[in-house]
């Protein structure tokens, strides 16, 4: 990774509550953990030396269940609570060091929240609650309203200026709340659970439109959350928390594939892996191959023989996938002496791209015998081939009562 | 039965003492006083009555809606009528003057009772005390300080009427959520700003309440205040009871209920309409 790529860099970073914080801060170096520390010096340990790296322009989910600490730890970012120990570096600037004023600077300028429950000013209009941070940081009203203004029309509130938050649904109240943020235009979206009040219906819409949002503002988003399938929809990469310790941190995928502990295999084993297995992960890299232009029936033959399938891929020169050659098609090739075995090739076969997942591959195999060839998206080259045994394995991996199961196990932690 | 422990006596020595070294201090503040109760009493007894009773029906009529103007109108009216029109005028000087002072101090320490949990846990006994002496007892320091006359009267008041508006300013201030302070902070507001722009406007209706709360309590104690030469319909009550003049007293004490109703309702109203924001001309002619 490199340096200049990192907008937030947390180090070492712990907080402690309570009266006795440099003894339980002693202990915590000397690998105490939570409990004996709040038996030994009752405080307790929000966030216990966690480590992370936040690219520019990803969207970074830190998951947990309540009490990992997750809100706390954003809470550090902004400073709304000062850590015990440890650094919050944002764009090379150490926050944990700033004074009163650089700090209300840098909360104006470069960072805005949103609050799981909205946290709108009842008594003023949507518009002007959306104006509110640009009036905290000084902006005349004219200019602040024309900018809110826009903000409001960005999450679709156009003709909802002048309603209070009281007259709108929750969802359409997180949308000011995200208009509210946005209207300051920071480089830093912090966003506490912003979703979790929602019901769900409205919550998937709403983690569509910031997807779609941040296509186009490409903004550096810390989202806070406890649902793993939230975490996985939006997260670029993910950090999962548990007791104040992050757990792990990688790609949704990373996780799924290689739970760091117990903790998080449990955790992830809840979630419906066909949505999130993709064909890339899944294919069978480097088949074997039979290219149009070089192999006759003989060769063809051959190949099937050494590779035991009875189903081949085909590809021409440039390596652009064509087709899928079977067995018998070869050998009537071959009894018509044929030289090129163009016209025996299937071509009515389906091809994916490798971010395509399980789930929605699942419905194409109906329709076909052979694997389905996964092509590059720009170029329609072969890049491999996923079987449909393994199609199968993937999405009925686990039985019913194994999933029940580690549901339960999961929810006990 | 024999007294051992004597606080009335030190009482009266710490009184004795204020008024031997602060006198200039308080002929000061009684001459100023004086001045501005004067002052607003002009302006209410020279203004014709008809022009004050339509400026009150108006504002009854905006804020509180049809009834409460038709009310306001003929109660003041009556009033005029029986003859209180000057009295009940400086009664309602008194009442401005008492409630403007009370929570010129209110306010403030209400904001920081909220504020600070030591500051509340030391005012709050101290405002007990002041709301459950007897009314009376506060008049005898108000003469030893300021002799008789509508400053006292204004002081036993303002003492009385203070209580609720500090309570309900702290309340009220307490009362907004956590989330919205947490937010504001998020987004760089100073202390000030939190203040100003999210603390009192949410805290807004309750600290009307308070101020409602004042008014009526300062309309007791100036009634009460007629005793020490105050002035108003005070005076008259107490005219009554002293002659047993049934009709007088009857009369007065009429009057300063038709005050104390128009008072109440347009002061509640004021909390009540800033929760609606804007009402329509339309809408109060379709009220019932």
């Amino acid at each position: 990774m490199d340096a200049g790529d990192i907008k937030i860099e947390v180090k070492e970073l712990s907080l402690i509550f309570g009266k006795k914080k440099a003894q339980a801060l002693k202990m915590l170096e000397q690998g105490a953990g939570k409990a004996e520390i709040l038996e030994k010096t009752r405080c307790t340990v929000g966030v216990n030396k966690a480590n992370l790296q936040i690219k520019t322009g990803e969207i970074f989910v830190i998951m947990g269940l309540s009490g990992s600490g997750k809100s706390t730890l954003l809470r550090c970012l902004n400073r709304l609570i000062s850590p015990t120990a440890g650094d919050v570096i944002v764009n090379k600037v150490n926050i944990t060091k700033e004074d009163n004023k650089a700090l209300l600077e840098t909360r104006r300028i470069e960072m805005s929240m949103v609050f799981q429950k909205f946290a709108l000013l009842p008594h003023r209009t949507v518009l002007e609650n959306a104006a509110f941070g640009l009036e905290i940081r000084g902006e005349d009203k004219e200019q602040r309203l024309q900018v809110a203004q826009e903000a409001l029309e960005s999450v679709g509130l156009k003709g909802f200026e002048n309603q209070l938050p009281s007259q709108l649904s929750g969802g359409m109240q997180q949308r000011v709340g995200l208009a509210r943020a946005l209207a300051n235009n920071p480089e830093v979206l912090l966003m506490d659970e912003a979703f979790s009040a929602l019901d769900p219906l409205i919550k998937s819409d709403m983690q569509d439109e910031l997807i779609e949002l941040q296509e186009k503002l490409k903004k550096t988003i810390v989202f806070i959350t406890h649902d793993l399938d939230e975490a996985i929809k939006l997260g670029d990469r993910i950090a999962i928390m548990k007791d104040g310790v992050i757990e792990q941190i990688g790609t949704a995928e990373d996780i799924l594939k290689k739970p760091a502990s117990d903790y998080v295999k449990a955790f992830v084993e809840k979630v419906d892996r066909k949505a999130i297995i993709t064909a890339g992960s899944l294919m069978f890299r480097k088949p074997n191959t039979v290219t149009l232009e070089k192999d006759g029936p003989e060769s063809v033959l051959r190949k099937i023989r050494e590779s035991a399938f009875e189903v081949l891929p085909v590809i021409n020169k440039n390596k652009v996938f064509e087709g899928f050659i079977w067995l018998p098609e070869v050998l009537k090739a071959k009894k018509q002496n044929a030289e090129s075995i163009k016209d025996f090739i299937t071509t009515t076969c389906p091809s994916v791209y490798p971010e395509v997942t399980v789930e929605e591959m699942l419905p194409l195999i109906t329709n076909t015998k052979s694997s389905i060839a996964v092509v590059d998206e720009a170029t329609g080259r072969l890049l491999g081939v996923v079987t449909q045994t393994s199609l199968v394995i993937e999405s009925t991996r686990f039985n019913k009562e194994e999933i029940v199961e580690l549901k339960e196990q999961a929810s006990e932690q | 039965m024999e007294k051992i422990i004597n606080i009335g006596e030190y009482i009266e020595l710490a009184v004795d003492w204020l008024t031997d070294n602060f006198a200039p201090v308080f002929d000061l503040i009684k001459n100023v006083g004086n001045t501005s109760i004067e002052g607003i009493e002009w302006l209410l007894v020279t203004t014709p009555f008809y022009v004050v009773i339509a400026l009150i029906g108006l504002l009854a009529l905006f804020k509180a809606g049809r009834g409460v103007a038709i009310f306001s109108a003929c109660g003041l009216l009556l009033i005029y009528l029986m003859g209180f029109w000057v009295e009940t005028m400086e009664s309602m000087a008194l009442i401005v003057f008492s409630t403007v002072i009370a929570l010129v101090q209110a306010l403030p320490l209400g904001i920081w009772a909220a504020k600070s949990e030591r500051v509340e846990r030391i005012i709050r006994p101290v405002l007990d005390l002041m709301q459950t002496m007897p009314a009376f007892v506060y008049l005898i320091p108000a003469v030893l300080f300021f002799s008789i006359g509508k400053l006292p009267g204004a002081f036993a008041t303002v003492i009385f009427a203070m209580p609720p508006a500090v309570r309900l300013t702290a309340l009220g201030i307490k009362q907004v959520p956590a989330d919205i302070k947490e937010a504001a902070r998020a987004f760089g507001a100073t202390n000030k700003q939190i203040l100003f722009k999210v603390e009192l406007p949410l805290a807004l209706n309750t600290i009307l309440a308070g101020v409602n709360q004042t008014i009526m309590m300062a309309l007791s104690m100036v009634v009460i205040a007629g005793m020490i030469a105050a002035g108003g319909l005070g005076e008259k009550v107490l005219e009554g009871i002293n002659n047993l003049d049934i009709g007088l007293g009857f009369e007065s004490g009429l009057a300063v209920v038709i005050l104390a109703i128009v008072l109440d309702r347009i002061t509640q109203a004021l909390g009540q309409s800033n929760k609606k924001k804007v009402v329509s001309l339309s809408n109060i002619f379709k009220r019932k």
